[in-house]
């Protein structure tokens, strides 16, 4: 059980538009742990993000995560503005086969909120919103990309408990952040360290695959 | 996938969610053409099968854009894409979305406007039959073409030029059983060959829009 749950990355490399960002990153992560990704702008967090989530495949290198896995959350919420709060999420958790929504609107403080529309929230609510998805996936591991644009400090410090509590009931989390998420247990992975050397791929043909 | 089917029919019908956008585009169209071609009921009845048939095929053009570039604006399909769901599914049922939406009522629709072009009697049957097995293959072409041109902004134009030549089949034989269904000759021969085609698409480009799809994703 324990292997099949391991997260195991091994000498990955990925490029974005053709131009290698980063290679040879490794890193493991067993249950209950979280790592946090530290890299300035354009470094290739949200790339290796995408590859770790199978939206694109690596230059070269191994990734082994658990089998359908994968919560990815991305800069967009994946948010339909003209849907209640409660149709969107109701959405996402019928598409995972999560049949219960009402801890996650709860968790996130959307309760008061959940027949608006999402189009009428502002940022940060909405925000709230793409976050409550992940706990509507049943996913043990959350990659989550720059998970705090537009929260404010509560909502950082509520966002950070339902992490915490991710991780105590056995999931992982793979986070890319600038800010301090209250997490003092979570590994930092700093990036810089494992910047791609060359500028350009010899054999760049992503156009015509 | 009924989630995703509730959803996208939900969003269709909700405000500007486009429902009615090709419809009333083909009724436009339609109640143009007497204006445009001058009174001759005899000339009319001729040309009525060709002109809804094409009508209903630009109409079907028109919202197929809508298909794949709003979920792929606001992320929802790279949260699809790492779904449990299947993205074969997602294009079948995107397509299905489409059908129901745009197909549907320009089938239902085109017998109506068939009395206005002074189309013939048992041709309205057949006009709706031949509607009714060739739009499925529309949406579907047109879900591909979609898949093809996702991540491009205004890629309207190139789906047009991509996906209109796809359509000549269905267009060529849909026209031809509703021509024949007018004039009252036998057209087993088109009504199959336009079964054929549309069967073949359903088969065969769910996948190759889902492949598509992942490329254009990366």
């Amino acid at each position: 059980m324990r292997g099949a749950m391991e997260c195991m990355v091994q000498d990955l490399s990925v490029a974005r538009g053709g131009v290698p960002l980063l290679q040879g990153v490794g890193f493991s992560l067993v249950p209950g742990e979280a790592l946090v990704l530290r890299a300035p702008n354009g470094a290739g967090k949200t790339t290796l993000l995408r590859c770790l989530a199978g939206l694109q495949p690596p230059l070269s290198g191994q990734v082994n995560l658990p089998e359908e896995g994968v919560a990815y959350a991305s800069h967009a919420d994946g948010i339909k503005t003209q849907l209640s709060v409660r149709e969107n999420l109701r959405f996402w958790a019928s598409v995972h086969g999560v049949a219960d929504i009402g801890e996650a609107l709860e968790r996130f403080d959307l309760v008061g909120l959940q027949t608006r529309l999402a189009g009428h929230l502002s940022a940060g609510q909405k925000r709230r919103l793409g976050l409550a998805r992940l706990l509507v996936t049943g996913r043990p591991l959350w990659l989550l990309d720059e998970p705090t644009v537009s929260l404010d400090t509560s909502a950082v410090a509520l966002f950070g408990d339902v992490v915490r509590s991710h991780l105590a009931g056995g999931g992982m989390a793979i986070i890319a952040t600038h800010i301090d998420l209250g997490l003092p247990e979570a590994r930092v992975l700093e990036l810089g360290a494992f910047k791609a050397r060359a500028d350009t791929m010899d054999t760049f043909d992503e156009a015509f695959l | 996938m009924n989630a995703l089917l509730i959803r996208d029919l939900r969003l269709a019908v909700r405000a500007g969610g486009g429902f009615g956008l090709g419809l009333s585009f083909f009724l436009i169209l339609v109640a143009l053409i007497p204006f445009g071609v001058g009174p001759e009921t005899e000339l009319l009845a001729r040309i009525a099968p060709g002109i809804l048939w094409v009508g209903a095929l630009l109409s079907c053009l028109l919202s197929l854009d809508r298909i794949f570039a709003l979920d792929y604006e606001d992320g929802s399909l790279d949260l699809l894409a790492t779904a449990p769901l299947p993205l074969e599914a997602v294009v079948a049922v995107k397509a299905l979305v489409h059908w129901l939406t745009t197909g549907v009522p320009l089938t239902l629709a085109a017998p109506v406007l068939g009395v206005l072009l002074n189309l013939p009697w048992p041709g309205h049957l057949w006009l709706m039959a031949s509607l009714a097995l060739g739009t499925p293959a529309l949406s579907m072409i047109g879900a591909f073409g979609a898949a093809l041109t996702v991540g491009l902004k205004r890629g309207g134009l190139l789906l047009s030029l991509l996906v209109l030549p796809l359509y000549v089949p269905t267009l060529i034989f849909g026209a031809e059983v509703a021509r024949r269904g007018a004039a009252g000759m036998a057209l087993e021969t088109p009504l199959l060959v336009l079964a054929g085609v549309s069967l073949a698409t359903l088969a065969l480009l769910p996948f190759a829009a889902a492949a598509v799809l992942r490329v254009n994703l990366r």
